[in-house]
């Protein structure tokens, strides 16, 4: 018992809940924005795991953690052109096209994995924390809160940007009014097009930065599927947020507790099958799909490809 | 067509020559159109007439294929909204052009440099001004969802006023409004025109037109047939003004186009009613009222009109006599009970109803034309064998009613939903009327089409009563029920108060029974 539920056990597992929880806060924050605009993007997963890649490649080949990070936001960026000129330019289906760049990504990235680093498997070297003084030494809460990258402060810190930009920014407006009505934008001289391949391309940024963070800082190496589900988690935390990044942050770092919770409890050596310890963060998604997916109110045009005077 | 007189530099805004084409239709033929600051000009035309194609193509939505757009007296391509918005012209449009979850003062800040802050202050001036030249109240820091669509509406005329437009475009400003509102609006457009401004004033209504005018303009079939400019509007009085309208419109002279009074066939009253109800009744839910004891019969030839202020419980009855409703009571169909039946068995013996819904119960939007004439046979023979369909027959007999019944479509394959209202319902008429039909049943069956329409589905309904069938009329309109109907029973509050002969003192005695007293 007191093996358990030990101070280093505590800060570990907390330490791990922000490590696991930052994908999905990026994940969601960008699915956030294209929702907004009202693009559903269900190629996040694909995006990331695109981020993932590059991310890793770049910041392998290169020994600069943060041009990694460049890599993977740009990679993932990428993807999501492809997403734009087809699902916003183009207008055609955006589940169709999403499920399809993830699937693609999957097989992609796991081919050129398979090329490159399928025989050393080489590793980053731990990245180095930023230590904030004072806060970092308080017990449990310090190590488990205070001494992460510093990406993590930032993508913390993103919250508020995007909480700004929703509600204070001109762009915030058109972005809502893209997603809700956006006959009314395109009249009112805004092009609705140009608005919401703004969103795609920056859900593709924060999506491939999310998933850089996942192999560069989370697991220190790259490996087929890494990702495993993390984007589609981002969609769903997108869409219990009803719009509000800091419901993004709960969201996600309740996932990440899951997250890391199966981690702890295996290395715990809790007598119950690891199967069973893995299902928990997908069973935690379900209930909070029920407790709380009727209160999800999502735009009005969403998934809804915009066509000039179409009736 | 007729302003030789005036040079074209007064103009706004000139159409010269307008030609607009969509697939199969020729939606604005060769349109010359003034449009001069001071002034109301009003584009008057029913469903169908061209008037959204033009507002499209002023506003920037679509581009003409053939003529041009001079603005202040240069030819001037308009390419987009923005432009349309730089060039002074400001659009209301008919379906409300607001984000409902955004707040009034957010929805006028859209459009804004997207790297600038909204400047809520400087618009705050800038609307009380306005506002309070216009006499008007503005919630600025009200949902859009929360306004009222009159109070949306001064919203988007106070947008446009913002975005300093010198054009203003109402397009059928007044179909979703109160009397009331329409009145406010009225006054709300003279004191606009005071100020210099230019109106296009949208309408298939002939009263408001020649009330809110200065220069009418009458589209039909896309082309326009004729003006009336402002010199010989003062000369004329409303009454001379809505028949030159009419005579423009119609080709022919009436004084009320709808006042059109039938004699009324006599009903062979010794013959079986075709129809009979006795004791009807449905139990009451949440958000519908319940019908209780409702009796009547109707016989071959005769149209039985039901009367009533909207609400009152007749889609209540319309649905319990089709079946799409549990009732108690008895429905007799040639004297045979028909109660138990489901609403497929009462159709084929010859029970149909018309429903109001038109898109929404009444046909599948996606489906094409001519699959919408056999919704109710799907499976059927010989339109489907062995559950195969059998499309050169559907399509055959498609072609036929879209000829009989006068159908304006593309094609076959067009989807019904791209139809007028009007042609919807010319299609419903076509199902519900087909081989068979002994009872009909028409709930509103002339609310919300234009005139043409309006008249046309009229004369059909009188046309199968003429065949013998019983008519059941259910309509909000009095004038219509007059026109039509051989007995006129009044509802309210779910059941029927009184039931009056259409004879000469029928409109009052209706009228009392529908306020609440005794005919």
């Amino acid at each position: 018992m007191t093996g358990l539920f030990s101070e280093v056990f505590l800060s570990a597992l907390l330490f791990g809940a922000v490590t696991a929880a930052i994908p999905l806060l990026l994940a969601g924050l960008g699915e956030q924005m294209s929702e907004k605009a009202g693009v559903l993007n269900i190629g996040i997963e694909g995006m990331m795991l695109a981020g993932a890649y590059l991310g890793f490649v770049g910041a392998f080949y290169s020994g600069s953690l943060w041009l990694g990070f460049l890599t993977g936001a740009a990679g993932g960026m990428a993807v999501a052109l492809v997403m734009a000129l087809l699902c916003v330019r183009i207008g055609l289906n955006q589940i169709v096209i999403g499920i399809a760049l993830t699937l693609g990504l999957e097989g992609l990235t796991a081919l050129l994995h398979h090329f490159q680093f399928s025989r050393s498997y080489p590793r980053l070297p731990a990245p180095n924390p930023t230590v904030i003084p004072t806060l970092a030494d308080i017990p449990v809460i310090g190590p488990a809160f205070f001494k992460h990258h510093l990406i993590v402060y930032l993508a913390v810190a993103l919250v508020v940007a995007m909480g700004y930009l929703y509600r204070r920014t001109q762009l915030g407006l058109n972005l809502q009014a893209a997603g809700d009505k956006p006959a009314a934008l395109d009249v009112a001289g805004i092009d609705v097009i140009r608005t919401r391949t703004i969103a795609v391309l920056s859900t593709g940024a924060l999506a491939g930065l999310g998933g850089a963070y996942l192999a560069n800082v989370g697991a220190g190496l790259f490996i087929p599927f890494i990702t495993n589900g993390a984007g589609f988690l981002g969609i769903v935390l997108a869409m219990l947020a009803r719009g509000r990044p800091v419901w993004v942050l709960f969201g996600a770092l309740l996932f990440g507790v899951c997250l890391s919770l199966t981690t702890a409890m295996q290395v715990a050596g809790i007598n119950i099958p690891t199967d069973v310890i893995q299902m928990l963060p997908f069973l935690a998604v379900m209930m909070m799909l029920v407790l709380f997916g009727r209160r999800a109110s999502l735009p009005a045009a969403l998934g809804i490809p915009y066509e000039r005077g179409a009736r | 067509m007729s302003n030789l007189s005036s040079s074209p530099v007064d103009d706004i805004v000139a159409l010269e020559g307008v030609t607009k084409r969509f697939p199969g239709i020729v939606a604005n033929d060769s349109i010359d159109l003034s449009i001069r600051p001071g002034e109301v000009h009003v584009l008057l035309g029913e469903n169908g007439a061209g008037k959204s194609t033009l507002i499209g193509m002023l506003s920037g939505l679509q581009q003409p294929d053939e003529g041009r757009i001079l603005v202040d007296g240069k030819p001037m391509p308009i390419t987009s909204p923005r432009q349309a918005l730089a060039l002074g012209i400001g659009t209301v449009f008919q379906h409300m052009m607001l984000v409902p979850t955004l707040t009034v003062a957010e929805n006028l800040l859209l459009g804004g440099p997207w790297w600038q802050r909204p400047r809520t202050e400087e618009l705050e001036a800038r609307v009380a001004e306005i506002t309070r030249s216009l006499g008007i109240v503005v919630k600025l820091h009200a949902r859009v969802s929360e306004l009222s669509l009159g109070e949306q509406q001064q919203v988007e005329i106070v947008r446009a006023m913002v975005r300093n437009s010198r054009l203003l475009i109402l397009d059928e400003s007044t179909s979703m409004l109160t009397p009331q509102g329409i009145e406010e609006l009225g006054a709300l457009m003279r004191r606009l025109v005071e100020q210099g401004l230019a109106i296009v004033f949208i309408t298939h209504k002939l009263k408001e037109a020649a009330a809110f005018g200065d220069r009418i303009s009458v589209l039909k079939l896309g082309r326009k047939v004729g003006e009336i400019p402002p010199e010989r509007f003062r000369a004329l009085g409303e009454q001379e003004i809505i028949s030159e309208i009419v005579e423009l419109m119609f080709g022919k002279r009436k004084d009320d186009p709808e006042a059109a009074e039938r004699p009324v066939a006599s009903v062979d009253t010794e013959a079986a009613p075709l129809l009979q109800v006795i004791d009807l009744a449905v139990a009451a839910t949440d958000n519908a009222p319940g019908l209780s004891s409702i009796s009547f019969d109707i016989r071959p030839g005769e149209i039985l009109g039901i009367a009533g202020i909207d609400g009152n419980g007749q889609k209540q009855l319309a649905e319990a006599l089709s079946g799409q409703r549990v009732a108690s009571g008895s429905v007799r169909l040639e004297g045979a009970t028909i109660e138990t039946l489901s609403v497929g068995e009462r159709s084929r013996r010859g029970l149909r109803y018309l429903t109001d819904d038109r898109l929404g119960e009444g046909t599948v939007g996606t489906f094409p034309v001519s699959i919408n004439f056999f919704l109710k046979q799907v499976g059927a023979a010989p339109f489907w064998r062995n559950g195969v369909e059998q499309r050169a027959e559907i399509d055959r007999r498609a072609g036929e009613l879209v000829r009989e019944y006068d159908v304006r479509t593309p094609s076959l394959k067009t989807p019904v939903a791209r139809l007028s209202g009007g042609n919807i319902q010319k299609v419903l008429l076509a199902r519900e009327l087909a081989e068979g039909a002994k009872v009909v049943i028409f709930n509103k069956p002339t609310y919300g089409l234009d005139l043409a329409n309006t008249l046309a589905s009229r004369q059909r309904i009188r046309d199968a009563a003429q065949r013998g069938l019983a008519v059941l009329l259910i309509s909000t309109d009095l004038e219509e029920l007059l026109s039509m109907c051989n007995r006129i029973a009044v509802m309210a509050n779910g059941s029927l108060v009184g039931t009056v002969a259409n004879a000469d003192d029928a409109r009052t005695r209706v009228g009392r029974l529908m306020i609440g007293l005794a005919a």
